[in-house]
């Protein structure tokens, strides 16, 4: 009888034992994920700071020679980001405008069409659309626009490769948070003998536009990293180019340029730390956004 | 009564232009390689001979294919400790608070990096630690990249275990409570069977995210175009070798590259559908 509790009590104390191990190490791992995140921002902030001026915002990027002086005289490197910032403005502002208005018509139709075949095949494509690499879509850019349309490498390419990117998340947002609005609404409306696009435009759309918000800024951070698709379509430029047709430069495109070049390496914190504050603070107020005006009936 | 019907027209227009999108792309990618696969057939797929040289050009996309899916599994199982913390972390064992928040933030933070800035990250931090280790020589190669990856699909591979693992019913839970199962015993014997499916789900979607990274993949893994050895060797992936030589390629080289964009856009597209149709067999 004795030996017998004695035994259950070991094998008590050790599952208890296994337990608070197993509590601990996953809390361990949990937050260790967390690590490289603050590495990184501590990295750019360290090394990045120091560029960051007036010129910074406003030149354009050096070139190789001016940044080997600078480099030797031991001073700050000259120019900045401006051809960058510019042509980020320029293609991610003209992607956001082919996929805005397609994305939130495409949810509407699916929010509207919750069944229907036809719908769910939108729908899955939607889904199969999300799931493209972005290089791919270089790809596409590349044999639509840059060889076809603008003869060349050209921000409009870039524009196309980057809006099919973002389309999938606005559509998604579009179709969650209008399936969430009550259709006792739109019954309302309706039986007000008002027509039904009107009721879409005026009702529904309205009551839904911070989830719609949240979607489209989340999808707009998506697209202002991205790399890989611009090598294959904008390509980039050394000067502020401001025509559409022609190659352009953009934040993240001049961080991998930096990078290539031994002689502006200390430019890619810079660049780096303005391309993740930019990105987090899209993140933020799309998280503000959907946090102060949600849905409410 | 007309803007009406244009309104409904409009509505299908769009969906009929997801459509199209798609079939474009499909299409776009078909026509593109239709010179390469003229010239190397289904050998394209086993040749492992990458030699753009004049007069003897030889492609195969075997190097790239292998590349791209050792680096991506590699991360996936590097990530599953982490991912798999993160979702019991917030789905299971604590729901709400401050630290609950924190964390989820952080995830979000990590989502919303750029690849490009991973690469910076790895090639500055964590190449000269590969190499200190004496895991390879210079620190670049398959490992890194996958550490890399690793890092860049934890968002992607956790966010839906805690949701699944934070629909486990408390009623399920509370009866291997109340036989005495400790906790631990119930994550083993209740949430995981439960909610597996889910999580797996999830990590075939991070997955599908692993195999199509670019930028931060090129910076580290060594582009080699030879088969790589094992784990610590040099190699290259699909994606990163259309970014590295997509800008000066030309005839047939550009078409091999197209269809390397293809098997890409194929592999991804069979690997979110496997994510997705798991996905869907859940919630039925």
């Amino acid at each position: 009888m004795n030996i017998s509790t004695e035994i259950s009590d070991r094998k008590l104390k050790q599952r208890l034992l296994k337990d608070k191990i197993f509590t601990n190490v996953m809390i361990f791992l949990a937050f260790l994920s967390g690590v490289p995140l603050f590495l990184i921002l501590y990295q750019l902030a360290v090394k990045g700071y120091r560029q960051f001026n007036i010129s910074f915002f406003f030149e354009e990027a050096p070139d190789t020679m001016q940044a080997m002086i600078a480099n030797a005289n031991n001073e700050i490197i000259p120019g900045g980001i401006a051809n960058g910032i510019i042509g980020t403005l320029i293609i991610v502002g003209l992607a956001s405008l082919i996929a805005i208005p397609i994305g939130i018509i495409c949810g509407t139709y699916l929010a509207e069409n919750a069944e229907g075949k036809f719908a769910g095949l939108v729908r899955f494509i939607v889904d199969m659309l999300q799931g493209v690499p972005s290089i791919v879509l270089g790809v596409i850019g590349y044999i639509w626009i840059v060889k076809p349309v603008t003869n060349g490498f050209s921000a409009l390419a870039g524009s196309v490769a980057l809006s099919i990117m973002m389309l999938p998340s606005i559509v998604r947002s579009t179709e969650e948070t209008l399936k969430m609005i009550p259709g006792t609404l739109k019954e309302a409306a309706l039986s007000l003998g008002v027509p039904y696009h009107k009721v879409i435009l005026k009702v529904i759309l309205p009551t839904g536009i911070s989830g719609i918000l949240t979607g489209v800024i989340l999808g707009i951070s998506r697209i202002a990293g991205e790399t890989a698709p611009l090598m294959l379509t904008a390509l980039g430029s050394t000067v502020v180019n401001t025509d559409i047709t022609k190659p352009t430069s953009a934040v993240p495109l001049l961080v991998w340029e930096f990078y290539n070049d031994p002689n502006l390496v200390n430019m890619i914190w810079s660049a780096s730390l303005f391309l993740l504050l930019l990105i987090l603070v899209l993140n933020l107020s799309a998280k503000a956004i959907a946090k102060k005006w949600k849905v409410q009936y | 009564m007309n803007s009406e019907k244009i309104f409904r027209y409009l509505l299908v227009g769009s969906g009929v232009l997801m459509v199209l999108i798609a079939v474009g792309i499909v299409a776009t990618l078909f026509v593109g390689s239709i010179p390469s696969f003229k010239e190397f057939g289904f050998g394209f797929l086993y040749s492992a001979d990458w030699d753009p040289s004049e007069g003897r050009e030889n492609y195969g996309a075997l190097p790239f294919i292998i590349g791209t899916l050792l680096t991506s599994i590699l991360a996936l199982i590097i990530t599953f400790p982490f991912a798999f913390s993160i979702s019991l972390f917030l789905g299971e064992y604590f729901k709400d608070g401050v630290l609950p928040s924190f964390l989820r933030s952080v995830v979000d933070l990590l989502a919303g990096i750029p690849s490009v800035v991973y690469g910076l990250w790895g090639f500055y931090t964590l190449k000269p630690l590969v190499a200190e280790l004496g895991l390879n020589a210079q620190g670049f190669g398959i490992f890194t990249s996958s550490v890399i990856l690793a890092i860049m699909i934890i968002p992607y591979a956790s966010s839906l275990g805690a949701e699944v693992i934070s629909m486990v019913p408390g009623s399920l839970k509370e009866a291997a409570y109340s036989l005495g199962a400790t906790r631990y015993e119930v994550v083993r014997n209740v949430i995981v069977p439960n909610a597996g499916s889910g999580i797996f789900a999830g990590y075939i979607l991070a997955l599908g995210r692993a195999i199509g990274e670019t930028m931060a993949v090129t910076m580290l893994i060594g582009n080699s175009n030879e088969i790589p050895t094992g784990i610590f060797d040099l190699g290259n992936t699909m994606a990163s070798l259309i970014a590295n030589q997509f800008g000066e390629a030309e005839g047939l080289k550009l078409t091999a590259l197209i269809e390397i964009g293809l098997i890409l856009f194929v592999i991804t597209g069979i690997v979110n559908y496997l994510g997705k149709l798991i996905m869907k067999k859940l919630s039925a």
